[in-house]
């Protein structure tokens, strides 16, 4: 380190106009005399060194250069390839049953692989009607979560805590299954299922017989699930919201809720629209645990206690054993259709994202 | 040994600014050449173009001929080549981060594809020693990374990184502008210790350094040369009025 | 707020009560959703622990399972096909995901290309897991003629390339310009440089990103279903049918023997510790790389 008692060098006076053209050629004069002699090396050579002529005789390396851009930019279209050819060998591998059914597939309401009748509708039904009650459970606790990690947690409990509502997304869908199965089924069968009854079987909601496994089942599980996502977005997005913004609304006396809904909500609700957007994303494709937990059967109705199917379980319950081509072929179709609507739900849900936090990069430049 | 350079009617932009317009000028092998001028006049812009550094901002571009000895340096040779015989030590210290101090100084070497340890041994330390470094350093040289030493120290270490390639010319562009006083100082006396051996050419904003370390000097206003002329005689007589006004401090 | 026609002094002060109460309210809601949230978290992890370790033995690790109707046996050889078929996606996954995102930072910033593939891989990376397994069996599966370790790999590798890709690119922005011109400066080729400079400067972030992307394909159980498919022996051959350890607990799950339940959740506990370790470890790793860097 440079020793501070050092007596530091006198820089040169302050440059007045008087006084800088003379002063300069004696500091010029002074350090000349100072600096050159004791120079640690004697003037070098005019052979150029080894050093020198290794790399004076070294490529451009050009043709690295262009070789690993090119490998760069193959690494990056793979990306397209890859999702070119998801959408080819699903299409390609549907065509029977594109052929076969038509539009139609997707209103048909009875699913009868032995008599050779295949229709979607049942699973489109158990899908959006999983997925969306599992967002009118999620949304609000991720949100009231996003509030209480932003605004209301003590410090020092803030990190832990995030570090565990995410830590809820590293679970395994299949241990989030299994748990289902043997925790949450019977809880549902004996404790919550007749409590629900009786409080909201006025809705004709829930209606017994209620044997654990079924479509509320699957939406709880589903809501735990998709959870972490939308509260760790919606947390980055109402993040972006700027100071000034709440600093103005509390300046004006409003309590914290009043600055919440007026100063953050307001700001930030495009964003949070497009994390509920992608927790659907994610509820829609969502396959082991819903699996093991909605009773796989193909039926629409409006009771949540009984048993439903989704797009993406019957195709992981039918596919290996599917028999014959059309049967192969419809399973792959609802893979398609589940693949399409993952696709626009999650692209409509980056672009709301992408809008808010980006324009906050933009006010930080 | 360094060698000269030759610039003739050098012109740059920067998307659509023209940031340097029909400069000339020779650089004499062996001394130390300061430039001058207030801010955004120009002079780092034109450092970069001697050694095509502009190139690497995609919006950049230059025209004009740049002799470095016999050498045309936009025709004969490609950017690394250039830049693999002219050194460069920039306005803010910047040591590879993750590599140690002696990986630093070795960089330019071993990243090109030198590999002999002994010889690379060598030039690290004649290196450090010629950015007075080696002293402050010796004993942790591959323990401690770069970016763990004082702001001077690195800047020093920046400049071993630049010597150990022995490159012709050395271009600094505000090598101490980010430094304290002291450092500034060791800095300075480094200058004048290389120039012996090193065409030097040196960014500043401090009229006082240029006129401490360097032989000649240039004034550079607005994206033009306006005088060039030994350093004594730009800060004792200069011929144009833009230059005195400046360096008595009635500009701007 | 719309503008507040003239109040009495009682209303006023029913106004002002309600705004705190409100305030109170959304407080008190908010700590309890919280607490609300955790609950399944421990819930899972405290049945995990209680009913998983006490089925963890020597066996298990060692033994391959065992026939319906006998008792004892493990899931050795499950441990190992998921060993083989996430070493296999890594193999894959990891070079062509930190490739995409070198491309996206230093060659295609600011290009409508590099937007048009930055924004695939958030699509992609929103692809069920269920339709890439469906993809891979189409691709690999009916190509080979039947399940094969080597499509489950692909399967996985699929689903890694996307997450890698967009942290590689974040942390390789974290590197300043400077760093980079330094190395510009000495004459080193842009290949070396993002090699030995840009990379290295990022490599704390980016095996962070990738170690996340492991955890998050090594519970995947979806994609494996058709591709990889199970096996009840020891196999080594990529191109046969290969065991998993999330199959493996979803066999065992929806099976009706109790046997096979408790190693169910044997297995589970396996998987999750091993998930909670790499988490873990990238926790470290990634706050021991923020101090090395100095500034």
């Amino acid at each position: 380190m440079d020793n501070p008692t050092q007596e530091i060098k006198p820089l040169v006076e302050p440059a007045t106009a008087e006084n800088a053209p003379l002063l300069i050629p004696k500091l010029v004069m002074s350090d000349v005399a100072h600096g050159s002699p004791d120079s640690p090396e004697p003037a070098r050579s005019s052979e150029p060194s080894v050093v020198r002529k290794f790399l004076n005789e070294k490529s451009s390396g050009k043709l690295a250069d262009g070789t690993f851009g090119a490998l760069m930019l193959v690494c990056a279209l793979s990306l397209f390839f890859i999702v070119g050819l998801i959408v080819y060998v699903l299409v390609m591998n549907s065509r029977p049953s594109l052929h076969a059914f038509g539009f139609k597939f997707f209103t048909h309401s009875v699913w009868d692989p032995v008599s050779g009748e295949f229709g979607a509708l049942p699973f489109i039904w158990g899908t959006l009607v999983s997925s969306l009650v599992a967002l009118v459970l999620a949304v609000p606790l991720a949100l009231c979560t996003a509030i209480f990690l932003l605004e209301i947690c003590p410090q020092p409990l803030r990190a832990p805590i995030s570090f565990l509502t995410e830590f809820l997304a590293a679970i395994p869908s299949v241990v989030y299954g299994l748990w289902g199965v043997f925790v949450l089924v019977p809880f549902m069968r004996d404790t919550a299922g007749p409590f629900l009854e009786k409080t909201l079987g006025w809705t004709g909601l829930f209606v017994e017989p209620n044997f654990g496994v079924g479509m509320f089942t699957a939406s709880v599980i589903l809501a735990i699930m998709i959870f972490p996502v939308i509260s760790s977005i919606s947390r980055d997005v109402m993040r972006a919201v700027p100071v000034s913004q709440k600093e103005a609304v509390l300046a004006l006396g409003a309590t914290r809720w009043e600055m919440l809904r007026m100063g953050v909500l307001r700001n930030a609700r495009i964003g949070i629209v497009g994390a509920v957007i992608l927790g659907l994303g994610r509820a829609l494709g969502e396959t082991m645990a819903v699996t093991m937990v909605i009773g796989n059967h193909p039926d629409i109705s409006k009771n949540l206690f009984a048993p439903g199917y989704t797009l993406a379980s019957v195709i992981a319950n039918e596919f290996t054993e599917a028999t014959g081509d059309l049967y192969l072929s419809s399973l792959i179709e609802i893979g398609l259709a589940l693949f399409l609507v993952t696709i626009v739900v999650n692209a409509i849900a980056r672009l709301l994202v992408w809008a808010v936090t980006r324009g906050q990069s933009q006010r930080h430049a | 040994m360094g060698v000269g350079i030759r610039v003739e009617n050098l012109n740059a932009w920067y998307g659509p600014t023209h940031t340097l317009k029909d400069v000339s000028l020779h650089i004499p092998a062996n001394r130390a050449t300061a430039l001058i001028g207030p801010s955004g006049c120009g002079k780092s812009t034109f450092v970069r173009c001697l050694n095509r550094m502009h190139e690497t901002n995609p919006t950049a571009r230059a025209e004009g001929t740049v002799m470095m000895g016999d050498l045309d340096i936009y025709k004969d040779a490609a950017p690394v080549e250039i830049r693999r015989r002219i050194g460069m030590v920039f306005q803010r210290p910047n040591p590879f981060p993750t590599m140690s101090i002696y990986d630093n100084v070795a960089s330019g070497l071993k990243l090109n594809g030198f590999s002999k340890r002994r010889v690379l041994d060598e030039i690290v330390e004649r290196s450090l020693k010629q950015a007075a470094l080696w002293e402050e350093v010796k004993d942790d040289l591959k323990k401690k990374s770069g970016a763990s030493l004082s702001g001077g120290q690195q800047q020093r270490l920046c400049i071993a990184r630049a010597l150990a390639v022995d490159p012709e010319v050395l271009l600094m562009d505000e090598p101490a502008s980010a430094l304290d006083p002291v450092s500034t100082s060791k800095i300075e006396d480094l200058i004048f210790q290389l120039k012996s051996q090193y065409t030097i050419v040196i960014v500043t904003h401090n009229m006082q350094q240029a006129a401490r370390v360097a032989e000649n000097t240039g004034f550079f206003l607005t994206g033009k040369l306006v005088e060039f002329a030994p350093t004594h005689k730009i800060f004792t007589m200069p011929s144009d009025k833009r230059t005195e006004d400046y360096i008595t401090g009635r500009f701007g | 707020m719309s503008a507040l026609p003239k109040r009495s002094p009682g209303s006023e002060r029913a106004l002002k009560l309600r705004r705190s109460f409100t305030n109170h309210v959304v407080t008190a809601l908010s700590i309890g959703s919280t607490i609300l949230v955790l609950a399944p978290l421990l819930l899972i992890l405290g049945y995990l622990f209680y009913k998983g370790a006490s089925s963890l033995n020597l066996d298990f690790f060692t033994k391959i399972p065992a026939p319906v109707g006998e008792t004892g046996g493990g899931m050795a050889n499950s441990i190992v096909g998921s060993a083989v078929v996430l070493v296999l996606a890594s193999l894959i996954g990891i070079p062509v995901g930190i490739g995409a995102g070198v491309y996206l930072s230093e060659y295609g910033r600011g290009q409508t290309l590099g937007n048009v593939i930055r924004f695939t891989a958030d699509v992609l990376n929103g692809v069920p897991s269920i339709v890439v397994g469906i993809a891979a069996y189409a691709l690999v599966v009916v190509k080979q003629g039947h399940f094969s370790a080597l499509a489950g790999g692909i399967a996985l590798s699929i689903m890694m390339v996307p997450t890698i890709t967009r942290t590689t690119e974040e942390m390789l922005a974290t590197v300043p310009l400077a760093v980079r011109e330094a190395a510009y400066g000495l004459g080193i080729p842009k290949w070396r440089t993002v090699l030995s400079v840009s990379l290295r400067t990022a490599s704390p972030g980016i095996i962070t990103g990738c170690m996340l992307a492991f955890a998050r394909v090594a519970g995947e159980t979806a994609p494996l279903l058709f591709t990889a498919f199970g096996n009840q022996f020891w196999s080594w051959d990529l191109r046969q049918p290969i065991a998993a350890l999330p199959l493996q607990i979803y066999t065992y799950a929806v099976s009706p023997y109790d046997e096979w339940h408790r190693l169910a959740w044997a297995g589970a506990l396996v998987l999750i510790l091993l998930i909670m370790i790499s988490v873990t470890l990238v926790r470290i790793f990634a706050g021991r790389g923020m101090l090395k860097g100095g500034n």
